[in-house]
C-alpha cells in the first residue's frame, strides 16, 4: 500500500499542497480528481521523489518509501515525453534498463507490451512518425516496461481515443489485478467515476474527500431514495424526511435514518400500489461540485 | 503476460555507475548512429589528410625549374649554377628573342659591368637567377633552429581551430540533449529511476568520449600524413604537443561537457539554448582568438597555458617553441584537473536544481540558490 502523510509544498509562498494525506490501496484503481492547479501534479512528483516535500511524507505499507521502491514505480508525467527520433523500442528496452532491468528482459518485456498495445508493427518506427494516440500508447508502454509494482499516472486517458481507452485500461486493470496500487489522475470525473475503485479529491491543494465510491457518498450525502406510488403526499408528514423532490406519484427524498426510510415504504405499501422504491445513487459529479466549492 | 513475476521485482535500484553507463551508452550510439555526424567527421578527416599531405609536397609541385638562354661563351658559368635549365643560343639577339617569346625565362649575355655580365628579363629582373649569379656575404646563424614565425603562427591556427570546433561541436551536442530531455519531460521518468548527478555524468561521459574519439582520429590523420610524407616537422617537432593537446583537450573538454549541460538545464526550449550557451561560446573563443594574437609572445602564452579554458592550446605551443620547463605542462595539467573537479561539482548542483523549472529561462544565481 502506498500511503501519503501530512504533506505540505510550497513554491515561492504559494501553497501547493496543504496537509495532504491519503492512501493508494493494492489492488486498486484509485482516481486522483481535482480541477486545473488542484495540486495533482505536485502531489503525484512528490511520490515519485521528482519533487521533494517541505513537510510530510510518502509510505510504503507502512514504512518511509526509498530510491529503491521508487525506482520500481511506473510514472507517467502529465506532459508526454519520450526522446522523438528513438525508435520506439529502443526508448523502452533504455527505459527499463534505467529501472534496473536487464537489455534481454527489457527487449523481451518491450515486444510484448508493444504487442499488447496494439504497437508492434511500430516497434522500429521513431515517436515522432506516430501518430498522437500511438505516441500516447508508447508513454503507456514506458510506465509499463519495467513491471512497476505500483503506477503513477498522471492524466493517462486525455488525448485517447476511446478504443484506446478501453487497451489501456485493460493493461492497467491487469497490474492492479496483479496486486499493485494504481493512481491516476484525471479532471473527468465521469471517467475517474466509471473506471476506478477509489478516489480522492482534491481542491485547491487540500484533500477534500477520498474514499471508495460508497464510502465517499456516505460521507458527502445522506441517503436518498426514490418511491413511485399513486400518491406520494404523505411522505411529508413522515418524521425524519425531507422531500427535495416531489410530483404527484414521484417523490425523491432524504432519511435521517434507514428506520424513517422503511417507515416510508411501509406506509406507501398500506396505502396502495408501489410502482418502485430504490436508494437514489446522487451523481459523484454533484458531489464533486460541493466538496471542492 | 502483464501478471507480475514478484521475483523480478526484486531487483534492487539501478546503481549510480550502471546508470550513468547506460546514459553514455546512448549518447554515444545516437552520435554514432547518426548519418550526418559520421559523414561530417568522415570528410573532415579526409580535409585535414589533404591538407597535412598538400602542405609538405604542395611547394614542390610549383618548385619547376628556371630556363635561362645564353650564348656559347658563358653556357659552362650558367650551367654551374642550381635549378637551372640552359638552352645555348647563336647570339645576343636570339637570347632576347627567346626571353621576349617566353620560350624561356631569362637570358644571360656578356656585359660590361664590374660582374661581365648581363641579366635579360622580360617585364621584371629574375631575381632569383640574379641571386645565384651573385656574390653573397658569409652567414653565421645563432639559432639555426628556431621555429619558423610563419609556421608557428599556422600551428597555433591549427590547434585553435581544433580546440575550438570540436568543443562547440560536442558542447552544442550535450546541450541538446540536455534540452531534449527537459523539453520532452522524458528526464521526469528519468529522474524517479536514477539520480539526477548519474544521468549528468552519463552525458559527459558519453560527450566526452566522442570528443576525445575525435580528436585522437584527427591527431592520428595528422601523425599519419607526416609519416606519408616524411615530414620531419609532424613527426618530431609536432609528435609531443600534438599528445599534450590530446590530453589536455579531453580534461577541458570534461569541464566544458558539464558546463554545457548546466547551462542547459537553465532553459526548458531549445529555442533559448543560443542565450544559455553564448557565455560558454564565449569562454571557447577565447583561447582560439588569443593563441592567434599571441603566438610569438611567449609571457602571453605562459599565462594562458595557467587558465584552465585557454591550456589545451597554449600548452602544446609552449611544448612546441620549448619555452618552458619540463615541469611546466605537468603544473597546467594539474590545474586543469583541479579547476575540472570544482566545476563538475558547481554544474552538477546546478543542473540538478534546474531540471525541473520550467518556463522561462532559470538564471545561475537562482540555480544556485534555490
Amino acid at each position: 500500500m502506498l500511503s501519503i502523510h501530512a504533506i505540505n509544498r510550497s513554491f515561492k509562498g504559494h501553497q501547493a499542497l496543504k496537509d495532504v494525506s491519503f492512501e493508494v490501496r493494492d489492488g486498486l484503481m484509485t482516481g486522483f480528481v481535482g480541477a486545473n492547479g488542484a495540486g495533482k501534479t505536485t502531489a503525484m512528483r512528490i511520490i515519485l521523489g521528482v519533487l521533494s516535500p517541505d513537510s510530510g511524507e510518502v509510505r510504503v505499507d507502512g514504512r518511509p518509501i526509498t530510491a529503491e521502491d521508487r525506482a520500481q514505480f511506473g510514472y507517467m508525467p502529465e506532459e508526454r515525453g519520450l526522446y522523438p527520433k528513438m525508435k520506439v523500442h529502443e526508448q523502452l528496452v533504455y527505459l527499463a534498463r534505467l529501472h534496473g532491468m536487464t537489455a534481454a528482459s527489457a527487449a523481451a518485456r518491450a515486444d510484448a507490451l508493444l504487442e499488447q498495445l496494439g504497437l508492434g508493427e511500430r516497434r522500429g518506427d521513431t515517436l515522432e512518425s506516430l501518430s498522437l494516440g500511438n505516441q500516447q500508447r508508447a508513454q503507456i508502454a514506458a510506465a509499463l516496461v519495467h513491471e512497476p509494482t505500483a503506477l503513477v499516472l498522471d492524466e493517462p486517458f486525455s488525448g485517447l481515443d476511446p478504443m484506446a481507452v478501453e487497451v489501456t485500461l485493460d493493461v492497467l486493470r491487469d497490474v492492479a489485478r496483479a496486486g499493485a496500487p494504481v493512481l491516476f489522475s484525471s479532471h473527468q470525473l465521469d471517467v475517474v467515476e466509471r473506471l476506478c475503485d477509489s478516489l480522492v479529491i482534491l481542491a485547491h491543494g487540500e484533500v477534500r474527500a477520498a474514499g471508495t465510491r460508497e464510502e465517499i457518498r456516505a460521507a458527502h450525502a445522506r441517503p436518498e431514495w426514490v418511491l413511485e406510488t399513486e400518491d406520494a403526499g404523505f411522505v411529508r408528514g413522515i418524521p425524519g424526511i425531507e422531500v427535495l423532490e416531489f410530483d404527484g406519484g414521484h417523490v425523491r427524498f432524504a432519511a435521517d435514518s434507514v428506520e424513517a426510510a422503511d417507515r416510508v415504504l411501509r406506509d406507501a405499501i398500506e396505502r396502495g400500489t408501489v410502482r418502485s422504491f430504490a436508494p437514489s445513487i446522487r451523481p459523484l459529479n454533484e458531489i464533486f461540485q460541493e466538496v471542492v466549492r | 503476460m502483464t501478471a507480475i513475476d514478484p521475483s523480478l521485482n526484486r531487483r534492487g535500484r539501478t546503481g549510480f555507475w550502471a546508470a550513468t553507463g547506460i546514459v553514455a551508452e546512448r549518447e554515444i550510439m545516437t552520435r554514432l548512429r547518426s548519418k550526418s555526424f559520421v559523414i561530417s567527421t568522415a570528410i573532415m578527416l579526409a580535409l585535414i589528410l589533404a591538407g597535412v599531405i598538400f602542405s609538405s609536397i604542395g611547394p614542390e609541385l610549383f618548385d619547376s625549374e628556371s630556363r635561362v638562354a645564353t650564348v656559347s661563351s658563358l653556357t659552362a658559368t650558367v650551367e654551374a649554377l642550381d635549378g637551372v635549365v640552359v638552352d645555348t643560343l647563336s647570339g645576343a639577339d636570339a637570347v632576347r628573342q627567346a626571353v621576349q617569346d617566353g620560350t624561356v625565362d631569362a637570358g644571360v649575355l656578356p656585359g660590361e659591368g664590374p660582374s661581365g655580365l648581363l641579366v635579360v628579363g622580360d617585364r621584371e629582373a629574375p631575381s632569383a637567377l640574379i641571386q645565384l649569379l651573385s656574390i653573397t656575404p658569409e652567414v653565421q646563424l645563432l639559432d639555426p633552429n628556431a621555429p619558423d614565425p610563419m609556421l608557428t603562427y599556422f600551428i597555433g591556427i591549427a590547434f585553435g581551430i581544433v580546440f575550438f570546433s570540436s568543443a562547440i561541436t560536442f558542447g552544442q551536442t550535450i546541450a541538446q540533449s540536455v534540452v531534449e530531455e527537459k523539453q520532452s519531460r522524458i528526464v521526469e521518468i528519468m529522474l524517479a529511476a536514477v539520480p539526477a548527478r548519474a544521468i549528468l555524468a552519463g552525458k559527459v561521459v558519453g560527450n566526452s568520449v566522442l570528443a576525445f574519439g575525435q580528436i585522437v582520429l584527427i591527431a592520428a590523420v595528422v601523425l599519419l600524413g607526416g609519416a606519408i610524407t616524411g615530414s620531419q616537422l609532424l613527426l618530431d617537432g609536432l609528435g609531443m604537443p600534438i599528445t599534450w593537446f590530446v590530453v589536455l583537450f579531453t580534461i577541458g573538454f570534461v569541464m566544458l561537457a558539464a558546463l554545457y549541460a548546466a547551462a542547459a538545464a537553465l532553459v526548458s526550449r531549445a529555442e533559448d539554448l543560443g542565450t544559455a550557451t553564448s557565455p560558454l561560446m564565449m569562454l571557447i573563443m577565447i583561447p582560439y582568438v588569443l593563441v592567434i594574437v599571441f603566438n610569438n609572445n611567449p609571457l602571453a602564452l605562459q599565462i594562458m597555458s595557467y587558465v584552465p579554458f585557454s591550456a589545451p592550446v597554449a600548452v602544446p605551443m609552449r611544448v612546441y617553441l620549448q619555452t618552458q620547463a619540463w615541469w611546466e605542462p605537468l603544473l597546467s595539467l594539474a590545474i586543469l584537473v583541479a579547476s575540472t573537479v570544482l566545476i563538475i561539482g558547481f554544474a552538477a548542483r546546478v543542473y540538478e536544481r534546474s531540471l525541473l523549472k520550467t518556463g522561462a529561462m532559470v538564471k545561475w544565481k537562482d540555480a544556485l540558490k534555490a
